[in-house]
């Protein structure tokens, strides 16, 4: 069935229908990772928003069970240039296509990708929607009203709704819950942590409760500014000296809780090869991205944080470092889940610490 | 980190011949070197035996030395040019043995210089099996069970403990050289035999076999700071069992999940920092289709072919990248060159996909073995991108120029279900289509998958092809998007003139009448996050074009496709040099070829380059967008000049030599009528067009004659026969002469062969110089030892050379170039064939005269009269050196291949020798071939009667040179009649030890056997000359060579020694 992606700037591109048939709507990015369509589809920073993978061929090893990085899919659609149906991996379960009816989740293939990431590229990021209606005056109307995805309250959509504990695990670790990716608490479990997982909403004393050892702040979507009852929080946890490890949003809500601020990229960092620097060592890390806000470097200048590292392409802030309170943050994805496992290492940095500083809560 | 500072002079090794398995992907790498460090203000001295080479011209490098690659050669240019430090790991397999070996000698301790870039550690690390097996068991990386045995006993017991089958590697070889799979004992004691004479440190791994899993492998990149990067990851579509560079690959990898790329790729980065390399390296794995289990089968600590066809995939230059982290640069200081504004510390993003497909010389060696295993056969590959994996297949194929025109051999549809299992089971070269053939008879792909190992989604991607065939076939009427989809999946307008029944030019008129034309799209490592600078194209179906309008005029040189025997490495360097003299002229220079190795699709060289098929619909749909003046076909070979025709029928203006020029050289009839009109002779003969015609102008000629196909390449099936039963089978077997495909009948003259290379603007023509052929008429030109300057002929003779030159190449109204063969005879020059468009002798000549004559032809073409470039009439005045150019052989890789030299081209590479005087220059040439000339030493002879008398001085000098004979039993009578001392031996069927046993003694070191004129299947002949071939023993068939040879012998001096290293720029 044909299918059209309607961009807000009324640039049209056809092709055919997958997954849900109907309508949708949300932000048009684009994320370049050869691999992982998985992983990307079930990342909940991807909360109202439409995502074109810019590799063409999608599908190809299907779907399983243990690649979700959430239960269900909080994007809000898919747009790809071919799919594959008939997967071939001894691990594969079912076919991309069945997968995203499963979930409700409509989109479209057949799309000119490369001309779309370009027309992102030059333009910036813009909402747009996926339809199956052919009346493209009505949907060029309908995508010229669609709003940005500021203001939305994404993280609200997608954060557990109450507190819980994993099995097992000896240090324990509060994991805020912005919309986190489930590599995040494997990646902490893997390395001895005890992690419980509280909604965005907790307050410090919430957290405090469970004398926790060290406190991550996880990922999400959206605009960092929606999520500012969030800051004081971060400041109540840091000042009782738990060391904290902040990563993607939760990097830029670390920044903002110091006293930085954000802004929004003109299309984002979206894909598994983006370089870091990391400025101590001048070591360069192919990491995991997925944001489209960054911490303003500028204003940083006078907080007690260091900015630990910056992207290799734009000099972009990719991490800070509160030395004193053995906290930093990351911009990037150390738990990977699509992309590299290059900086995994920070996990193993914030166990050593937490371990070393344990004491407090012990 | 900044670059060394101690560093001014660097030493570059190159690798020498193309032979299978070291090809033109390290002249593309070595010339990416050279410049890059250059670029960094360091003065470069390069050495390399290869004169086809790019990277050997002189203004490449500071200082090109174009001498044996052997160590000795290698010490003499370390003492003369005291560079601070060497670059081993851009020359293959060759640079990294010259510098262990240097290493070992303690050359480079002595003098003083630094192996740059990866160090002599991880060399040995990755290269010695037991110390690379230590290494990875101590990062917990798994290898298959393996020992390394130094005996064929051993190898047994191993084997015996692990179980068959197991796979034979030799260490520190090419392209696995030697190696095989053993199945049983027999086949076991069979390859450990000669494994162990190819190792070059004596060592053979023997360890499990994962035939059938998947082969990924990952092109790495580390600097001195730890960074470290994958560039590209690879899939084979067939299977651990057949070597990686005989398999159809596909990047980037289309099969595994996140979890398994990213495990592997994790593994690549532990692999690499354990080893310390410092720059490129190739990670191959055996990965388990049915769990995450793995292996790591293979690392090279180098650039290799794999990181050719990454760089070319991927728009990332790996050499370039490599030669800077040499010199102590980090990947974040070093730009992308691409996108110019972000740097090399990075992974290339795809978003096409990309098909390697090897191209095999089965096609001349009708008789060797197809099959294809751990062994190495290809002489080159195409490469294609698509947006999707129907397209860069079917875009593959075609680049092939095998006539495919999809995955069809019409003679697999004759074949009954059971010969087409047997051909699917049979892993060779014509696998694929045994795949489509099955799949359009309606096997399951669960069953091919079966047999075949190549993994579902590869099957469906040719079913999906197949399935199109079907469609189109029975539908006939198709609308708009019937046409969009067979175009969008990589359909050619020759493909779907044959479903349709039509010609090409009626289908292309209808779907561009149906607004379906080719877009182009960007190779720019980014999928397009960043603007890219670089303008590298591929073709897709309907999509946005990201062609970009250019005020300039712009001409379009046709590259000469894949790599083959008859069509080198030669072409790509003329290509080259054209699209410079483009750009030189102030004009856009355009490429299209589709040759993953070589210089020609390097984006660098061209203003724009396109990654297509050289077939008529791939050049058009370029020519459409771009609107060039015109096309330059005078340098790619046949393959260009092939097109001319076609394309100047569509309206194409093709520069310089016109069409109906070119077709009065190559049309036989008209060239005769040609030669009369300007009287100049040539071997009498005519086109026979039936069996009956031959055997006519064969009695009227008098035998022997030459036969051949019309318009053929490299002399394929062309042979000398001696009486009416030769020709009379030659007929039926060897070629089916028809009206269709006539066969042309020649006098052949043993006479002495020449050989000129012309440049003419219609006005002038200057001959840059006259070669003279070592062996007599009858031995293939690209199989000769030619010789610059002449050496024999005489003053009266050059003059008419250069007479019938200059009319000839005014007769035919040639601008550009042209390329003519003579032979001598009694003192009668005859000529044997002129070629409107550039020889593979062009290289060469360019660099030894100092005149660029590709440049020189594209600037003639484009206008430029050779007076206004600076050169006059007449022959060229040599400079005051002898080079020769003597060809190099893969018969090693290739079984059952008969090695001894005629009419039809068998060699797959060249060197040059290079001195002051002829001798000198012999002697190089031979050291550079790979004879290894002990001041003591034993040959054996097998001459046949015709010979005798021939041979008889030659062997008697051997002697008188110190050197020892072994004959067989006529040829040691006859010697011993003659009071030359000599040792008799057994022939085979006198029994053990025969002559073969002798020859794997190892104490042969070169062996002389001539052919029986009547070309009687002497199995003796056969398996003495391939003996020699496996044993690395030189086989010459021509006793002109050897007369050659021992004059290279009779200067003694120290063993293997050369007496003087000189660089080109010395001698110019």
């Amino acid at each position: 069935m044909k299918a059209y992606l309607c961009l807000a700037d009324g640039k049209v591109f056809a092709g055919e229908s997958i997954g849900m048939i109907g309508e949708t709507a949300g932000e048009v990015v684009f994320n370049t990772s050869m691999t992982g369509y998985q992983e990307i589809l079930t990342d909940p920073s991807y909360a109202g928003q439409i995502i074109t993978l810019t590799y063409p061929l999608i599908g190809n090893y299907g779907i399983n069970k243990n690649d979700e990085e959430a239960s269900r899919i909080a994007a809000r659609g898919l747009v790809i240039k071919e799919l594959c149906n008939m997967p071939s991996n001894f691990r594969s379960e079912k076919n991309l296509h069945k997968y995203l009816v499963t979930h409700g989740i409509v989109g479209i293939r057949d799309v000119d990708t490369r001309t779309l990431t370009k027309h992102l590229r030059l333009s910036g990021t813009m909402p747009g929607l996926i339809s199956v209606d052919s009346d493209l005056d009505r949907l060029k109307a309908k995508a010229a009203e669609l709003k940005g995805i500021s203001g939305l309250n994404l993280v609200q959509t997608v954060t557990s709704q109450e507190a819980y504990s994993l099995e097992g695990g000896e240090y324990r670790v509060v994991l805020m819950d912005f919309g986190a990716k489930g590599n995040i608490a494997k990646s902490l479990q893997a390395l001895g942590c005890r992690v419980t997982i509280v909604p965005a909403r907790a307050t410090a004393g919430e957290i405090l409760r469970y004398k926790p050892w060290g406190v991550v702040l996880s990922n999400g979507p959206g605009d960092p500014q929606d999520v500012d009852y969030v800051l004081p929080v971060i400041r109540e946890v840091l000042q009782s000296g738990v060391p904290v490890l902040g990563i993607c949003l939760g990097h830029q809500l670390f920044g903002m809780a110091l006293g930085g601020t954000t802004y929004k990229l003109k299309f984002g960092h979206r894909g598994g090869n983006h370089p870091v620097k990391e400025l101590k060592n001048q070591r360069v890390y192919i990491t995991s991205q997925n944001h489209g806000y960054a911490l303003d470097r500028d204003s940083l200048a006078n907080s007690e944080v260091e900015v630990s590292h910056v992207n290799l392409h734009d000099g972009t802030v990719e991490g800070l470092e509160y030395r004193e309170k053995g906290s930093f943050s990351v911009q990037f994805h150390p738990e990977a889940a699509p992309g590299p496992q290059d900086t995994f290492y920070l996990f193993e940095r914030f166990v050593k610490t937490i371990k070393e500083r344990g004491g407090i809560h012990a | 980190m900044p670059k060394r500072q101690d560093l001014k002079k660097v030493l570059v090794i190159g690798s020498g011949p193309i032979v299978i398995g070291q090809a033109a992907e390290f002249d593309y790498a070595g010339t990416q070197a050279c410049r890059s460090l250059r670029e960094e203000g360091i003065e470069v001295v390069l050495v390399n035996s290869n004169p086809a080479t790019i990277m050997t011209d002189a203004d490449i490098a500071d200082r090109t030395y174009l001498e044996p690659l052997t160590p000795e050669a290698l010490e003499e240019i370390i003492i003369k040019e005291k560079p601070q430090g060497v670059v081993a790991t851009l020359g293959g397999q060759v640079g990294l043995n010259l510098a262990l070996a240097l290493a070992q000698k303690g050359v480079l301790q002595r003098e003083n210089v630094k192996l740059l870039g990866t160090p002599l550690s991880a060399i040995e690390k990755a290269e010695d099996r037991e110390i690379f097996k230590r290494t990875m068991q101590e990062i917990g990386e798994p290898i298959p069970e393996s020992d390394v045995v130094d005996s064929i006993d051993g190898a047994l017991s191993f084997a015996e403990s692990i179980g068959y089958p197991v796979i034979v590697r030799p260490g520190y070889t090419l392209g696995g050289t030697g190696g095989g799979v053993a199945h049983n004992e027999k086949e076991l004691k069979e390859i450990a035999a000669k494994g162990l004479i190819y190792s070059v440190n004596k060592q053979l791994l023997v360890e499990r076999s994962v035939a059938g899993w998947k082969e990924i492998e990952y092109e790495v990149m580390r600097d001195a700071n730890d960074n470290c990067i994958t560039v590209c990851s690879m899939e084979n579509i067939d299977p651990v069992g057949i070597h990686t560079g005989d398999s159809i690959v596909v990047a980037p990898t289309q099969t595994l999940s996140d979890r398994d790329y990213q495990m592997l790729r994790t593994g690549a980065l532990k692999i690499i920092r354990a080893l310390g390399i410092e720059g490129g390296c190739n990670i191959q794995y055996a990965l388990d289709p049915q769990s995450s289990k793995y292996y790591v089968i293979e690392v090279n600590p180098r650039v290799s072919r794999s990181s050719a066809l990454a760089s070319k995939a991927t728009g990332y230059p790996i050499a370039k990248v490599a030669a800077k982290i040499a010199l102590g640069l980090t990947l974040d200081e070093i730009a992308n060159s691409v996108t110019k504004d972000t740097s090399a510390c990075f992974e290339p993003a795809l978003d096409y996909v990309v098909i390697k497909v090897p191209r095999w010389p089965f096609d001349k060696f009708a008789r060797a073995k197809r099959t294809l295993g751990s062994q190495m056969k290809a002489t080159g590959e195409v490469m294609a991108l698509g947006r999707n994996f129907s397209a860069a297949l079917l875009k593959a194929v075609r680049s092939l120029e095998m006539s495919f025109t999809t995955l069809t051999i019409p003679s697999f549809s004759k074949l009954n279900w059971h010969e087409l299992l047997e051909k699917m089971e049979l892993t060779d070269d014509e696998r694929i289509f045994a795949v489509a053939e099955c799949l359009r008879r309606g096997f399951s792909m669960e069953q091919i998958s079966g047999i075949t190992g190549i993994d579902m989604f590869f099957l469906e991607g040719i079913k999906n092809i197949v399935d199109m065939e079907t469609y189109l076939k029975q539908k006939r009427q198709w609308n708009r998007e019937d046409w969009l989809t067979a175009k969008k999946m990589g359909f050619g307008d020759v493909q779907l003139a044959e479903i349709l029944g039509q010609t090409e030019p009626e289908v292309r008129e209808k779907r561009k009448a149906l607004g379906i034309e080719a877009c182009y799209h960007m190779v720019d490592t980014c999928a397009g996050e960043f603007d890219a600078s670089t303008p590298y194209y591929y073709s897709a179906y309907g999509e946005e074009t990201e062609y970009t309008e250019s005020e300039k005029q712009k001409v379009v040189v046709l590259g000469s496709g894949p790599i083959r025997i008859g069509q080198g490495i030669e072409f790509d360097y003329c290509s080259v040099h054209s699209s410079w003299a483009i750009r030189e002229s102030g004009r856009e220079s355009i490429v299209i070829n589709n040759n993953p190795e070589t210089v020609s699709t390097d984006p660098d060289t061209s203003d724009r380059l396109y990654f297509e098929p050289l077939t008529l619909d791939s050049v058009l749909d370029v020519l459409e967008v771009e609107k060039p003046r015109g096309v330059v076909v005078q340098f790619g070979g046949q393959t260009a000049i092939n097109l001319a025709k076609p394309l100047a029928e569509r309206g194409v203006t093709i520069l310089g030599t016109a069409i109906d020029d070119i077709d009065r050289a190559e049309d036989r009839e008209r060239f005769d009528e040609f030669l009369e009109g300007l009287k100049i002779p040539r071997p009498l003969g005519s086109m026979a067009f039936n069996k009956d015609e031959a055997k006519g102008i064969a009695a009227k000629l008098g035998f022997p004659v030459l036969v051949r196909p019309s318009y053929v390449l490299g002399g394929r099936a062309m042979e000398i026969v001696d009486n009416e039963q030769d020709l009379t089978t030659y007929l039926e077997e060897a070629v089916r002469v028809s009206p269709e495909h006539p066969v042309l009948v020649d006098r052949y003259f043993q006479g002495k062969e020449v050989e000129v290379d012309a440049l003419c603007d219609g006005k002038d023509v200057l001959i840059p110089g006259i070669m003279e052929h070592l062996e007599r008429a009858g031995i293939h030109s690209g199989d000769s030892t030619a010789i610059y300057p002449s050496q024999t002929i005489e003053q009266p003779l050059l003059d008419r050379i250069v007479d019938y030159t200059t009319r000839i190449a005014l007769g035919l109204n040639t601008i550009g170039i042209l390329n003519i063969q003579y032979v001598i005879k009694d003192n009668v020059l005859y000529v044997i064939e002129v070629n409107p468009r550039a020889s593979r002798t062009v290289p060469f000549l360019s660099k030894v005269t100092g005149i660029p004559m590709a440049k020189v032809a594209t600037k003639i073409m484009l206008g430029e009269t050779l007076e206004k470039q600076g050169y006059s009439s007449g022959l060229f005045k040599p400079k005051e050196l002898v080079a020769i150019k003597i060809p190099v052989f893969s018969f090693n890789k290739l079984t059952d291949v008969e090695p001894s030299l005629g009419p039809e081209m068998k060699s797959t590479g060249e060197v040059l020798g290079l001195a002051s005087d002829y001798v000198t220059a012999l002697r190089k040439a031979f050291l550079a071939a790979g004879y290894k000339i002990p001041v003591e030493g034993e040959v054996l002879a097998t001459i046949a009667d015709q010979d005798k008398e021939e041979a008889l001085p030659l062997l008697r000098e051997f002697v008188q040179l110190g050197y020892k004979l072994w004959a067989t039993e006529g040829t040691a009578s006859f010697l011993r009649k003659n009071d030359v001392p000599v040792r008799e031996v057994y022939k085979l069927e006198q029994g053990s030890p025969h002559v073969c046993d002798l020859i794997r003694s190892g104490r042969i070191d070169f062996v002389v056997n001539t052919l029986t004129r009547s070309k009687r299947p002497l199995r003796d002949g056969f398996q003495i000359r391939r003996a020699a071939v496996e044993f690395n023993i030189p086989c010459m068939t021509s006793l002109d060579t050897c007369r050659g040879l021992l004059k290279a012998i009779a200067i003694k001096r120290e063993e293997g020694g050369v007496r003087e290293v000189k660089a080109l720029q010395e001698y110019l």
